[in-house]
């Protein structure tokens, strides 16, 4: 009877879904107050509904309730109650159960956060995110129902994939999620927007702390994604172009550009258009993302089971969510007013390169990723389109970015001087250059410009900025005025300062890591001493272990260097009782410039076994450069600007809202 | 007009991936054609799944056209599509043999007596040593098979009514005409 309820509960979330899509619109054009009001309370009936459908389907994960197709296909009764929990969202229905109830919190935090907000913005708002939730509730009811019996009932679940059976990937697909479903926030806001006619400041102003929490959730969530690759896979791999990778990396990348195109929006009225139709693409990509997993049209070893009966409805929700507000675009954007002028020496134009930039990177991923698909419906014949490609192309385009950042953060709104630029950033530019060539020397790398170019690179991002900092503190009197400046408006600021700092260790990382990692595939015999790096890897042999649903054989592996004994690493392999597929478990022993990496391959027979090992260096800044980037993004939301803004926001629309704050915040911000 | 035309893009460069992704539907990705496919059936001795006694082997089955079919009660797919067997076993157009793979004979007959036989007869497979002879991957899966023994045609997953009007009847039906 109780899953039952959480069916009704989907049925109930959908009705409510389809009045918050007509009563509140229709109200914004008659200016029917009470139509428009009723937006609020329809949001938090569809929350309350769909919490209730999570709810019932974990209860009856939690209390092993076979009769559910879902739970018997993805369940267990030996399954740790931790992945019973995430087995929620461990295959198709259960995750789009998870995408329409992330959608449905995230419009309630609209309802809740838009007290300052013209109620027919709300009211429009909320009715685009209604559509959204009407497509994934019908697809949910439609083609797949996490709540379908089957009968007779199963005597045993057939558990959660074992790849998935681990902490990181617990909490990696709703974090991910929370960045998809958040870039429907800046679509709604859009759309809204190019309803009515009204694309100004305030838009920008109001879509900005939406669209950069979305861009924090998705930031962390692909980080925790390519770290659980990492672990997991066995590959000692960190990213691999798989399609389901790029899939979340597109809408990241028009994402990050339509977050620097917001600020050029809010700030000078300038790219307008451009920056709709970024918002429109970052949701849309998200769309197509979550379609490309899920309609059997391209392989991944992600992909959830393929069925075309779904990946017809999904091409037609496609079609008419993205081909829909593509239309509508092309109808309204020409009457979009032009912004302010800018010079071509100015803080416009090199945010300008970075969308341009940062779009063709989500297009040449693009490109790649349906390569395979065009070629086959050219008939043209099967293609794979690997890594050597993708990793070119973002060698090729990726250092001009870098390039831009130090002089786009630094340089001001509308005008700037050459000579300003020049003679704050000669300093830096000599420095790193310095450093890249230092970095040259046999001493280091023997000449792998690879390795020049990226320190030159990290460098320069890094200066620039101390740069940037010191130039903003000559008016602020030392560390106090810097403390001020932080507990005042300059958080979006440092937030920046905080996220750009991200990218120079995201470019250690990946420099070194390329360059400076071995890998050793070899065969041990239990008392055999491998060298890698200088670190002696000893095998102590492999004893068999028993897991809670699983059976282990686990190596044992003393690590030491110069005699000194450092670390001991178990790497297991995996058998799981009922998925019968063997899963590695990787010995790790990590540090902040290298990590050591054991994992287990095949047993050969009397005791030896063949081994993979690995010499990771600076392989952790890769993740914690993600970490910065999304503390970054968490201070620039709390920046006082958006909470008095919005205040301001009701009452004002005109391009220089926002000429209050300190000249200074102006220029940086 | 290049000023409205301009903002036509997106959703020309929208339509043209749309065309790609509808046409992309169709085809199967991972379709892998059955090295199997205009082969032998290959020879087998098993016994029947109905009677422990009686040993069927890859010749008994010479002569007609029919659907092998592999299945388990384990086999969450498998109860999926057994309703769609059921009502083509009805229809009397082709017979239908099941491979009963690493299965319980217990459990499987059980399965048979609830839920309807569309199968002619059921070959036990207990070890799945024939299931390896014939390339199978996962349960469901289905094979064509003509007089002479021949394998025409291989479907991995279950099978619908929509693959079975569309694809599978009309082959049997090419393949009776042959003879």
């Amino acid at each position: 009877m109780i899953p039952e309820i959480g069916h009704y509960a989907l049925i109930l979330a959908l009705s409510l879904a389809i009045i918050q899509a007509i009563i509140p619109l229709a109200g914004s054009y008659t200016n029917t107050h009470s139509w428009m009001a009723l937006s609020r309370p329809l949001v938090w009936g569809q929350l309350l509904f769909l919490t209730l459908s999570t709810i019932v389907l974990a209860n009856a994960f939690l209390a092993n309730d076979f009769s559910v197709i879902y739970v018997a296909q993805h369940g267990n009764t030996k399954l740790p109650d931790l992945y019973k929990i995430s087995a929620v969202w461990g295959a198709h229905e259960g995750s789009l159960l998870l995408w329409a109830f992330l959608l449905a919190a995230w419009s309630a935090a609209i309802a809740l956060f838009s007290r300052n907000l013209p109620l027919p913005v709300v009211a429009r708002v909320l009715s685009v995110m209604g559509m959204i939730s009407i497509g994934f509730l019908l697809f949910l009811l439609l083609t797949s129902n996490p709540f379908d019996r089957t009968f007779p009932v199963p005597f045993e679940g057939r558990e959660l994939n074992p790849m998935l059976q681990d902490p990181g990937l617990a909490i990696h697909p709703p974090l991910l999620y929370m960045g998809y479903v958040g870039f429907s926030v800046a679509f709604a806001f859009s759309i809204a927007a190019l309803l009515g006619g009204k694309l100004d400041a305030s838009w920008a102003r109001w879509s900005r702390p939406w669209t950069t929490v979305a861009w924090v959730f998705l930031t962390v969530g692909i980080a925790l994604g390519s770290w659980w690759a990492y672990y997991e896979l066995g590959w000692g791999g960190w990213w691999f172009w798989d399609p389901v990778e790029n899939a979340s990396l597109m809408p990241w990348l028009v994402g990050t550009a339509l977050m620097h195109s917001l600020a050029v929006t809010e700030k000078r009225g300038a790219f307008k258009s451009w920056t709709v139709l970024l918002a429109l693409f970052a949701f849309s990509l998200s769309l197509l993302g979550t379609f490309l997993v899920r309609s059997g049209v391209l392989t991944s070893v992600h992909s959830f089971a393929s069925d075309p009966e779904r990946g017809v409805f999904i091409l037609i929700f496609l079609l008419v969510a993205i081909g829909g507000s593509l239309m509508l675009y092309a109808w309204r954007a020409p009457y979009i007013s032009g912004g302010g002028r800018f010079d071509l020496i100015s803080r416009e134009t090199f945010l300008l390169g970075n969308n341009l930039l940062l779009s063709v990177l989500a297009g040449l991923i693009l490109l790649g990723t349906l390569a395979p698909l065009i070629y086959d419906a050219m008939e043209w014949g099967k293609i794979s389109v690997g890594f050597p490609w993708f990793n070119k192309m973002f060698v090729l385009l990726t250092p001009f970015l870098a390039l831009l950042i130090g002089v786009g953060s630094i340089s001001r709104w509308k005008h700037t001087d050459a000579a300003f630029l020049v003679k704050q950033l000669r300093v830096a530019f000599v420095v790193s250059l310095a450093f890249g060539l230092l970095t040259l020397l046999p001493l280091f790398s023997d000449g792998n410009l690879m390795v020049g170019l990226g320190m030159g690179l990290a460098m320069w991002v890094v200066t620039s900025h101390l740069v940037n900092v010191k130039e903003r503190l000559k008016h602020k009197a030392g560390f106090n005025g810097f403390l001020r400046d932080l507990s005042g408006g300059g958080r979006s600021y440092y937030g920046m300062i905080l996220a750009h700092m991200g990218v120079a260790m995201f470019i250690v990382g990946v420099t070194m890591v390329s360059n400076y990692g071995i890998e050793q595939d070899i065969r041990m015999s239990p008392g055999d001493t491998a060298n890698i790096a200088g670190y002696d890897f000893k095998f102590e042999g492999v004893s068999e272990f028993p897991g809670p649903n699983y059976n282990a054989h686990r190596g044992r592996f003393l690590i030491s260097k110069d005699g000194e004994q450092i670390a001991i690493l178990l790497p297991e392999k995996r058998t799981y009782f009922v998925q019968t597929r063997p899963m590695t478990e990787a010995g790790i022993d990590w540090g902040l410039t290298r990590d050591l990496y054991v994992s287990l391959g095949e047993s050969l027979g009397g005791g030896d076994w063949s081994m993979r090992l690995y010499y990771k260096p600076y392989i952790r800044w890769i993740w914690i450069a993600s970490i910065f980037m999304g503390l970054g993004g968490l201070l620039a939301i709390t920046d006082r600007r958006y909470r008095t803004a919005r205040k301001r926001a009701s009452s004002t629309s005109t391009l220089t809202a926002g000429s209050s704050t300190p000249a200074a915040a102006e220029s940086h911000s | 007009m290049s000023r409205y035309l301009r903002f036509l893009v997106p959703l020309a460069i929208f339509a043209v991936i749309a065309t790609f992704l509808f046409k992309g539907l169709d085809m199967n990705p991972r379709e892998i054609p059955s090295p199997l496919i205009g082969k032998q059936v290959p020879e087998f001795s098993l016994p029947l799944l109905e009677q422990p006694d009686t040993q069927i082997t890859n010749k008994d089955l010479l002569g007609k056209v029919y659907l092998l079919n592999v299945w388990a009660t384990w086999c969450v797919s498998c109860r999926a599509e057994h309703e769609t067997l059921v009502q083509l076993g009805r229809m009397n157009k082709v017979d239908i043999y099941g491979l009963n793979w690493k299965d319980e004979r217990a459990a499987a007959q059980t399965w048979l007596r609830q839920l309807g036989n569309p199968y002619a007869a059921n070959i036990f497979d207990k070890k799945g040593r024939t299931a390896i002879d014939l390339g199978v991957y996962g349960a469901p899966e289905t094979f064509l098979v003509d007089a002479k023994g021949i394998i025409h045609y291989k479907h991995a997953g279950p099978v619908n009514p929509d693959l079975i009007r569309d694809k599978i009847l009309p082959m049997v039906a090419e393949l009776k005409k042959k003879g």
